[in-house]
C-alpha cells in the first residue's frame, strides 16, 4: 500500500496495532472511539472559539473597526474569557417552558456537527468514517439541527422564540432543497457519494474547473443555500436580534446559550468543509496543467493545510455575505428559493446530466 | 416569453447589485489603515480628534487677550436648553455714546448638548467648539465655565 506524502494513515494504523497487541478487540475499540471523540470535542470546542473571534475581527474590519483589542494582545484570549463567563452562568429555566423539549433542544443542536463532522476528511487519512454515501449522510444529518431549533422556539413558551423557530423551520425545509441538489449535481460529475472517493477524483482537477459552468452555478447555489442553512446572515431571520431579540434562543442562558451559539459556528465550519471537499478538491493541492515545477511547490504544502485554506476562505466569504447583506424578509426567503434557486438548481441537474453524458468535461 | 428573458435579467441584475456591496465592504476590508477606531487611553498623548468633533463651546483669544463677543445674546435665545448666559454691562465710549458690551457669557458644560446651534448662531464667529472632551470632574462647580477671559476686550472692527 503506497502511502503518499504527508499521509496520516501510517500514524493511525500504528496506534491500531499498538492496542491491538496489548489489548483485547473490544477494548480496543472503545479506546479508539474514545480518541477520536476527545480529539473531536477538542477540535470543535478550540476551532469553534477561534471562529468567533475570527467573526467578531472579520465583522469589525469591514465596518471600518478594531474589534476586540482588550483581552490579551489584539484581543486574543477575548472568546476564552467569554466562554468562561458563559460557563459560570446561572442555568435558568423559566416557569412556564416545556421543561423536557427546553432541556433538550441545546442537545439535539449541538449534536449535529458532532455527526456531520465525522465523514469530513481534513488530510489523506485523517477521516474516523468513510463510507460509501457519506455525501447523503451530511445532508441527511444537518437537517437535524433544524428539529432543535424548533424544539428551542416552542418549549421557550415565548412568542418571539415561537416566531424564530417557525422562520427557521420554513427556511431549513426549503434550502435543505437547495443543498442537496447543488450536491446531487456533484454526485452525477463524480458518480460516487463516497467523500474520500469525490476528493481522490479531484487529483486531476477540482470540481468547479472540471464541471465547469454547471459546476459553477452549484457551487453558487451551494453557498448560497449553505448559508441560509447555518442560519447566518442575511438569512439570519430565525434570531434577528432587531425584530425577535434572540429568536428561539431567547430564554436559554449560560451553557445552553453557548452550545446553540457553538453549534451556529462548527456548522459553518462543516458548511465550507463540505464545499471545499465536494467543489474545491477537499485537502487536494491545486495544480495547473502541466507546470511540473508550480505543482511540486504546490505538492509541497501538507494537505491538512490545503484544507484548512480552502475552508477559511469559503468562510471568509460566508463571513463577507453576512456582513454586506442586509437581512431578508420571510417570504423574501422564501421567493429565493422556490422561485429562483430551485428552478436553476433543476434546470443545472440537467445540465450536467447532459454534459456528463456527452462527456464534456475534463 | 418576455417574462423569462425578464426572470433571467432579473437574476443576472441581482447578483450584480450583490457584487456591488461586496465591492464596498471588500474596500473597507482591506484599507485598515481607514479604520476610525481610537485605541484611546494608549493613543492619549497622539490623539488627534476630527475637525468636526464636538467637544465643549469656546472663545477664542488672539495675542492681545481680545474676543469677537458683542454680547448680543444671539446664542443665548438659541440654546435649545439655556447652558449659555450672557451677561452684559454697559460702559460709556470715547465718543460719549453709551454702549452694551459684554461682561460675562457663562456657559453651563453640564447642561450642553453639543448640539452646535450657538456658533451656528454667532453673527461674529466669536465662539467655536472645541476638541477637548476629557471633562470628567468631581465638582460640579467647574462645568460653569465663563467663556470670555477676566481682562479681554472685544478685537477692533467687529460690526457691532
Amino acid at each position: 500500500m503506497a502511502f503518499e506524502k504527508y499521509d496520516f494513515t501510517p500514524i493511525t494504523q500504528s496506534i491500531h496495532q499498538g492496542l491491538i497487541e496489548n489489548v483485547s478487540p473490544l477494548l480496543t475499540t472503545i479506546i479508539e472511539w474514545t480518541i477520536i471523540g476527545v480529539l473531536y470535542l477538542l477540535f470543535i470546542a478550540v476551532f469553534g472559539l477561534f471562529l468567533v473571534y475570527a467573526e467578531r475581527k472579520v465583522c469589525a474590519a469591514f465596518q471600518q473597526r478594531l474589534g476586540p483589542m482588550r483581552v490579551g494582545p489584539w484581543g486574543i484570549i477575548q472568546t476564552i474569557a467569554d466562554f468562561i463567563k458563559l460557563l459560570m452562568k446561572e442555568l435558568i429555566t423559566p416557569k412556564s417552558v416545556d421543561k423536557f423539549l427546553y432541556n433538550l433542544a441545546p442537545f439535539i443542536v449541538i449534536i449535529v456537527p458532532f455527526l456531520t463532522i465525522s465523514v469530513i476528511p481534513f488530510a489523506p487519512g485523517l477521516q474516523s468514517l468513510d463510507f460509501d454515501i457519506g455525501v447523503f449522510f451530511v445532508t441527511a444529518v444537518s437537517s437535524v439541527g433544524v428539529i432543535g431549533v424548533l424544539l428551542a422556539g416552542w418549549a421557550s413558551n415565548n412568542k418571539y422564540s415561537l416566531i424564530g423557530g417557525m422562520r427557521s423551520g420554513a427556511q431549513i425545509v426549503s434550502y435543505e432543497l437547495s443543498v442537496g441538489m447543488s450536491l446531487i449535481t456533484m454526485v452525477i460529475l463524480a458518480g460516487t457519494m463516497q467523500v474520500s472517493e469525490i476528493v481522490e477524483l479531484q487529483r486531476g482537477g477540482w470540481f468547479l474547473f472540471k464541471g465547469h459552468l454547471p459546476a459553477l452555478i452549484a457551487f453558487t447555489i451551494f453557498v448560497i443555500a449553505g448559508t441560509a442553512e447555518t442560519n447566518r446572515g442575511p438569512f439570519d431571520l430565525a434570531e434577528a436580534e432587531s425584530e425577535l431579540t434572540a429568536g428561539f434562543h431567547t430564554e436559554y442562558s449560560g451553557i445552553k446559550f453557548a452550545f446553540f451559539f457553538l453549534a451556529e459556528y462548527i456548522n459553518l465550519f462543516i458548511v465550507s468543509a463540505m464545499a471545499t471537499i465536494v467543489f474545491l478538491g477537499g485537502w487536494m493541492p491545486f495544480h495547473f496543467g502541466d507546470w511540473a515545477a508550480f505543482n511540486n511547490v504546490m505538492d509541497f504544502i501538507p494537505g491538512l493545510v490545503w484544507f484548512f485554506l480552502k475552508v477559511f476562505g469559503i468562510i471568509f466569504l460566508i463571513m463577507w455575505f453576512k456582513w454586506t447583506f442586509p437581512r431578508l424578509r420571510i417570504d423574501q426567503i422564501l421567493t429565493l428559493e422556490w422561485k429562483y434557486l430551485l428552478p436553476i438548481n433543476l434546470f443545472n441537474i440537467l445540465l450536467m446530466a447532459t454534459m456528463v453524458l456527452l462527456g464534456w468535461h475534463w | 416569453m418576455k417574462s423569462f428573458f425578464n426572470y433571467i435579467a432579473e437574476i443576472f441584475s441581482g447578483i450584480w447589485t450583490l457584487l456591488t456591496g461586496m465591492k464596498i465592504t471588500a474596500k473597507y476590508f482591506f484599507t485598515p489603515w481607514r479604520n476610525v477606531t481610537q485605541q484611546y487611553p494608549e493613543n492619549r498623548d497622539t490623539l488627534v480628534m476630527y475637525e468636526r468633533f464636538r467637544g465643549e463651546v469656546i472663545m477664542p483669544h488672539n495675542e492681545n487677550n481680545e474676543h469677537k463677543c458683542t454680547g448680543c445674546g444671539l446664542c443665548e435665545n438659541a440654546c435649545p436648553n439655556g447652558s449659555i448666559e450672557i451677561i452684559s454691562k454697559s460702559i460709556v465710549n470715547e465718543e460719549g455714546k453709551k454702549k452694551r458690551i459684554i461682561d460675562q457669557h457663562i456657559y453651563h458644560l453640564g447642561m450642553c448638548t453639543f448640539c452646535n446651534l450657538c456658533v451656528r448662531a454667532c453673527p461674529s464667529d466669536a465662539i467655536v467648539m472645541g476638541q477637548k472632551f476629557e471633562h470628567a470632574h468631581w465638582d460640579r462647580s467647574t462645568f460653569t465655565k465663563v467663556l470670555n477671559q477676566p481682562g479681554s476686550k472685544i478685537m477692533e472692527g467687529i460690526k457691532e
